[in-house]
């Protein structure tokens, strides 16, 4: 895309790259609990608040369940909220991210991914945010600083949409990409505006108008209200379109709900998330370079799950591979796993599916990890059959 | 056994709240969220209650305790200064009884 803007190549780490985009998004309440590895995100915005740089209410709080609270309510009062957490943070917050969604409170949060204890680990994995995938939340994960940068100003975008009003997560790896420097272009403030929804927000708190906000939501009518947000995040689909294809036409970069390589005539896919697909890209392309007729491919958008997208590209191949860094004990794979293979449940002809759990608690998944997934892939399609539906990769005996 | 739960429900004012056509999900503000001021007042949550209060006006003497304490301010004057209960917000707690110095609120079971 030749778009002429003028954009500041800056060395950011992942957590930067999230403080500069929400600074430049002017938003109005910052409420949050330091948490490893998002801390640096809510320190560098305590310096810009602090500083003047940012226009905002920083709230600094005693816990995430009330970091959260405190953006709902904010947010309910028309004002443009950012909080980030991660891991144990997170499932703090847990039953607020079920009323953040149905009361239609378009909060931006950022997670710098880290699995959950026990046994205790700062490290990566994407425990945190698969654990609440059902909380009616957008989800958008992220593979590269850049991305994340991007990410964020195309969350308020989505997330303050009039047809969507729901609470978006912009989701990054812990260290991997929340602590690491990368150069992102990073634009002027005014273009910035621009693209962003014009305030001041919905006030739902005005002293004009007598809400009563988060109401009794008895039988007859807590099924409707529920409905309402599922119906939100529907809609949101064609938003989240929408927001990326307009960023890209502002700022040269647009990501889509999912990203693809090599899919043309490929008979096995590895489907991945996060950063962890880059490793995964280099490794596909090391095995087409060979003539293996693999396919990459990187969700994005997790919810609302690009379903209809992923059919239309993983159709007629032969077998699929998901990668999940996360798990669900006790059902057939992980997450990410379960919801890619029921897009073909109701098909005859559907591809065999294959599921490997890997990268857990911060492990590395290195070319070899991959070169063994992509092998047995090729496997499969061979004997046309799925020997071990899950794997898990990088486990020792 | 259902007549008879029928007849409970109507007696306590709960059929007033089922005749009332229930908005579907398009017609509903969004967000949980209830933009008539006041509108409790039409929710009879009278249909909860198993045991009412009945106030003896021989023992009763007018000293308001019933009405500050009532939380559905249920509890209401009438004009010669006694206090009867709203059964339509009553709900039954008994913290009118309670609350009573002189002992003149009964609670008697709604299901004889």
């Amino acid at each position: 895309m030749a778009v002429q803007v003028q954009q500041k190549r800056t060395a950011l780490t992942g957590n930067y790259a999230v403080a500069e985009a929400v600074k430049l998004a002017d938003v109005d309440v910052i409420a949050a609990y330091p948490i490893t590895p998002q801390t640096t995100i809510v320190e560098k915005l305590a310096e810009y608040v602090a500083d003047g740089i940012i226009d905002a209410e920083y709230i600094p709080v005693e816990s995430e369940h009330s970091a959260i609270s405190a953006c709902l309510g904010a947010s309910l009062a028309g004002a443009r909220t950012f909080t980030a957490t991660a891991s144990q943070g997170l499932a703090l917050m847990h039953e607020i991210l079920f009323i953040t969604s149905v009361l239609r409170a378009p909060v931006v949060m950022a997670i710098a991914n880290r699995s959950l204890s026990a046994p205790l680990s700062i490290w990566n994995d994407h425990s945190d945010s698969m654990a609440e995938r059902d909380t009616g939340w957008i989800q958008i994960w992220a593979a590269n600083a850049q991305e994340v940068f991007d990410s964020v100003l195309q969350a308020y975008r989505i997330a303050e949409d009039r047809d969507v009003l729901l609470p978006v997560m912009v989701n990054l790896d812990g260290y991997i990409l929340s602590h690491t420097v990368e150069p992102v272009l990073v634009p002027e403030k005014k273009l910035v505006e621009e693209y962003l929804p014009p305030k001041p927000l919905w006030n739902r708190l005005s002293v004009k108008t007598a809400y009563t906000l988060g109401v009794v939501g008895p039988p007859e009518y807590y099924f409707e209200m529920k409905y309402q947000a599922i119906d939100a995040i529907e809609r949101s689909r064609s938003k989240i379109k929408e927001a990326d294809e307009v960023y890209g036409e502002m700022f040269g970069r647009s990501y889509g709900v999912m990203e693809h390589h090599f899919m043309d005539d490929a008979e096995v896919a590895l489907i991945a998330m996060g950063s962890v697909a880059e490793t995964a890209y280099t490794a596909i392309k090391r095995w087409r370079e060979r003539g293996a007729k693999v396919g990459f491919v990187r969700i994005r958008v997790f919810r609302p799950f690009p379903a209809e997208e992923l059919r239309d590209l993983l159709k007629g191949l032969k077998v699929i591979g998901i990668l999940d860094r996360a798990t669900s004990p006790g059902s057939l794979g992980g997450p990410a796993f379960a919801e890619v293979s029921t897009i073909f449940v109701n098909e005859r002809q559907r591809p065999l599916v294959k599921n490997y759990i890997a990268g857990l608690g911060g492990r590395d998944v290195p070319f070899s990890g991959f070169d063994y997934m992509i092998q047995r892939l090729l496997e499969a399609a061979e004997k046309e059959e799925v020997d071990v539906l899950c794997e898990y990769v990088g486990l020792r005996e | 056994m259902l007549e008879l739960l029928g007849e409970h429900i109507e007696k306590q004012g709960c059929g007033k709240v089922a005749e009332k056509k229930l908005l579907g999900w398009r017609e509903i503000p969004i967000g949980a969220m209830n933009d008539r001021p006041g509108s409790s007042a039409e929710y009879h949550i009278g249909a909860w209650r198993t045991f009412r209060p009945v106030v003896d006006h021989e023992k009763c003497t007018r000293c308001g305790l019933c009405w500050i304490y009532c939380p559905d301010a249920a509890m209401q004057p009438r004009e010669d200064g006694y206090y009867e209960p709203n059964l339509d917000y009553c709900k039954g707690c008994g913290i009118c009884a309670n609350s009573c110095p002189v002992g003149a609120i009964e609670m008697v079971s709604e299901v004889r």
